[in-house]
């Protein structure tokens, strides 16, 4: 268990992370969301005592991280591929690792084989790809057969078999009862691996619940109708107490009625239908809704940006939904 | 020892194809307990037996980082060449004149002035490579306690480059004496009387002692200066040039400093340059008679300076995030 309670960094004016309170629970993986620049790496180098915090403090287990005799054996940590020296093998950068944690040597060539790094163990970390460097700093983090992990961005990098590896490999060090503590700033990806989330914007908390939850109230499911025939149908919608909007190029939006209901509606009333679709926006919308007031960097472009005018509204209602 | 950990990817996801790592496509026995559905048990125990870490596992862990990167070996390299070679260079030299003028072994000076250098870059870069690379995170990570892993690699380097300063320096001074050994002193020579035996120049203990031990001690303690200024600053290029200004400048400021309202300024800059305490351990001091004077003291001074630098790194250290 890793509680975090008020932690804040400042540099300066800037405030990388902002008043930051919640625990990592053992058993799952606790995914760690926000944009770029949100504070996820600052917060993650605290928490392994690398940073002092400005205010707050981080307690694993009750311990402070410089308090843990055995750092490797209790927590592994991968903060960035690059976090090595390009001129050592890859076998020498986790042995010069193991003895400073009195790990044997052994285990050094069983975590290579376990991230499949042994064919270029005495190749030099400077030549390997970044997907490469991401598996040596796995196996890093792995070396101590530790019962709390930390990714940070793991999946940068890797290739579609590296990321379906890494998904897997974090849910499996879950299921034997370890902490994983995950960053990512794609949405679509802790959907897949997180059993509880964590989501900060510009330093600040804004969001600390299950997946599950997090799925069942950010994703809006809806039906799409379209017809020839559609004042027609939109009298019928009516006459049954439905709500229809319109949704723009001759389709209605219907939210919830479920699409078979609607489907026996046009029939018994002989409409013509071009589409009957249900739908769900993405999570990934909803996770940009979420943050989208504290995106630090924004792009500009002429294509029409997703649509973040709702996000006060639908953070509030969300708000709402979480007293509740 | 074996792990749980595999290299194959859990059952619970029979869709996709299993597939372990690319690179080493190494057939791992499935683990059990990653079947699906089986409840998770609250708390993690590993098979690795858990020992507390303490100084020797610091020890051990820079002592593979500092052999297995190219930079030391090309700058221990370079030093034997220069300290040797020079050395040899400098002894035949001598040899082609009929007498010996100058103290035996202080023909090993002009290849360890050079080859220092070399020792300074290495102390410079066992640390601040990490910095520039981002390994140290990994080194903090790995070891919490700060002043641990600056201890460790002190230990470890000044050990290393004071052993290899002492065979370099041993070698030169044996080739010396092998060279020079038991040839007349010039008549208007200035050396020491102990140091002439019936007409002929020897090297007397003391002064084997500070061209060997001695000399390799200072070079070594130099490049200890140099961890920690490389400690202080971060920085490879910034802290080697601070070293190269630390080592010349004294001398060079002292060359333009002929007015005699500035004679005392010039005479203290010329005497605790870092060059002049080397000199004087090989009996060539910049100020006063050839043999005078031992080096010693200022040998002392620099451990002085070292410590005080090292103190400041570990503070520094200990304070700023890493």
């Amino acid at each position: 268990m890793i509680e975090l309670e008020g932690l804040t960094k400042r540099y300066g004016e800037k405030v990388a992370v902002n008043d930051l309170t919640f625990a990592v629970r053992p058993g799952i993986v606790t995914g760690f969301l926000g944009p770029n620049g949100a504070g996820k790496s600052t917060t993650m180098r605290m928490m392994l005592g690398l940073d002092n915090p400005t205010a707050g403090d981080v307690r694993i287990d009750g311990r402070h991280y410089a308090q843990i005799k055995h750092p490797l054996k209790y927590i592994g940590a991968l903060l960035d591929a690059k976090a090595m020296h390009g001129g050592r093998s890859a076998y020498n950068h986790l042995l010069c690792l193991a003895q400073s944690n009195g790990i044997p040597d052994s285990r050094v060539r069983e975590v290579l084989d376990t991230v499949g790094l042994t064919a270029v163990a005495k190749k030099k970390a400077k030549g390997f790809s970044l997907g490469m460097g991401q598996r040596l700093g796995i196996a890093g983090a792995l070396l101590g057969d530790p019962q709390i992990l930390m990714f940070d961005e793991p999946v940068n990098g890797l290739d579609p078999e590296g990321i379906h590896w890494i998904r897997n490999l974090m849910k499996g060090l879950a299921a034997q009862g370890r902490t994983v503590f995950v960053s990512s700033h794609l949405m679509s990806e802790m959907a897949l691996t997180a059993d509880h989330l964590v989501v900060i914007g510009q330093g600040r908390l804004l969001a600390d619940m299950s997946m599950a939850d997090f799925i069942r109230q950010n994703s809006r499911s809806y039906v799409r109708l379209r017809s020839p025939q559609q004042e027609r149908l939109r009298d019928v919608l009516h006459a049954e107490g439905i709500t229809a909007v319109e949704a723009g190029n001759g389709t209605l939006e219907v939210d919830g009625t479920p699409v078979e209901r609607l489907g026996e509606l046009a029939a018994r009333h002989s409409l013509v239908l071009h589409e009957l679709s249900p739908q769900q926006a993405s999570l990934e919308e909803a996770f940009m809704q979420l943050t989208a007031e504290s995106v630090e960097y924004h792009a500009h472009s002429d294509t029409r940006a997703p649509d973040t005018s709702g996000w006060q509204q639908s953070n509030q209602q969300w708000s709402q939904k979480r007293e509740q | 020892m074996s792990s749980p950990i595999s290299s194959q990817p859990p059952q619970q996801a029979p869709a996709a194809p299993t597939h372990p790592a690319p690179q080493a496509p190494a057939a791992q026995p499935q683990a059990p307990q990653w079947q699906g559905g089986v409840p998770a048990p609250t708390t993690y125990t590993s098979p690795i037996p858990i020992r507390s870490t303490h100084l020797g596992h610091a020890l051990a862990s820079e002592w593979t980082k500092i052999r297995s990167v190219r930079s030391t070996m090309w700058t221990l390299g370079v030093m034997f060449l220069l300290v040797i070679g020079i050395g040899l260079m400098t002894a035949v030299g001598l040899a082609s004149s009929e007498y010996t003028q100058v103290p035996l072994l202080s023909g090993g000076l002009f290849g360890l002035m050079l080859g220092q250098i070399c020792i300074v870059t290495l102390g410079v870069l066992v640390i601040t490579s990490e910095y520039g690379t981002g390994m140290i995170r990994t080194t903090m990570t790995a070891c919490p306690a700060r002043g641990r892993v600056l201890a460790a690699k002190a230990v470890v380097f000044f050990g290393l480059s004071f052993t290899m300063t002492l065979i370099a320096t041993t070698l030169t001074a044996l080739i010396q004496s092998a060279m020079l050994g038991g040839r007349p002193a010039g008549e208007f020579s200035s050396l020491p009387q102990e140091s002439i035996v019936n007409g002929e120049v020897i090297a007397t203990n003391s002064e084997w002692l500070a061209a060997t031990v001695g000399a390799a001690l200072y070079v070594a303690l130099l490049g200890l200066l140099a961890l920690a200024v490389g400690a202080m600053l971060r920085h490879s290029a910034g802290a080697i040039t601070t070293m190269l200004g630390v080592i010349l400048l004294p001398l060079l400021l002292a060359l333009f400093m002929q007015m005699e309202s500035l004679r005392d300024l010039q005479e203290f800059l010329v005497e605790y340059s870092p060059l002049n305490g080397l000199a004087t351990l090989y009996q060539l001091p910049f100020m006063g008679e050839e043999g005078s004077g031992n080096g010693w003291g200022l040998l002392g001074g620099l451990a002085v300076v070292t410590v005080a630098a090292l103190a400041g790194a570990f503070a520094l250290t200990h304070k700023r995030d890493v």
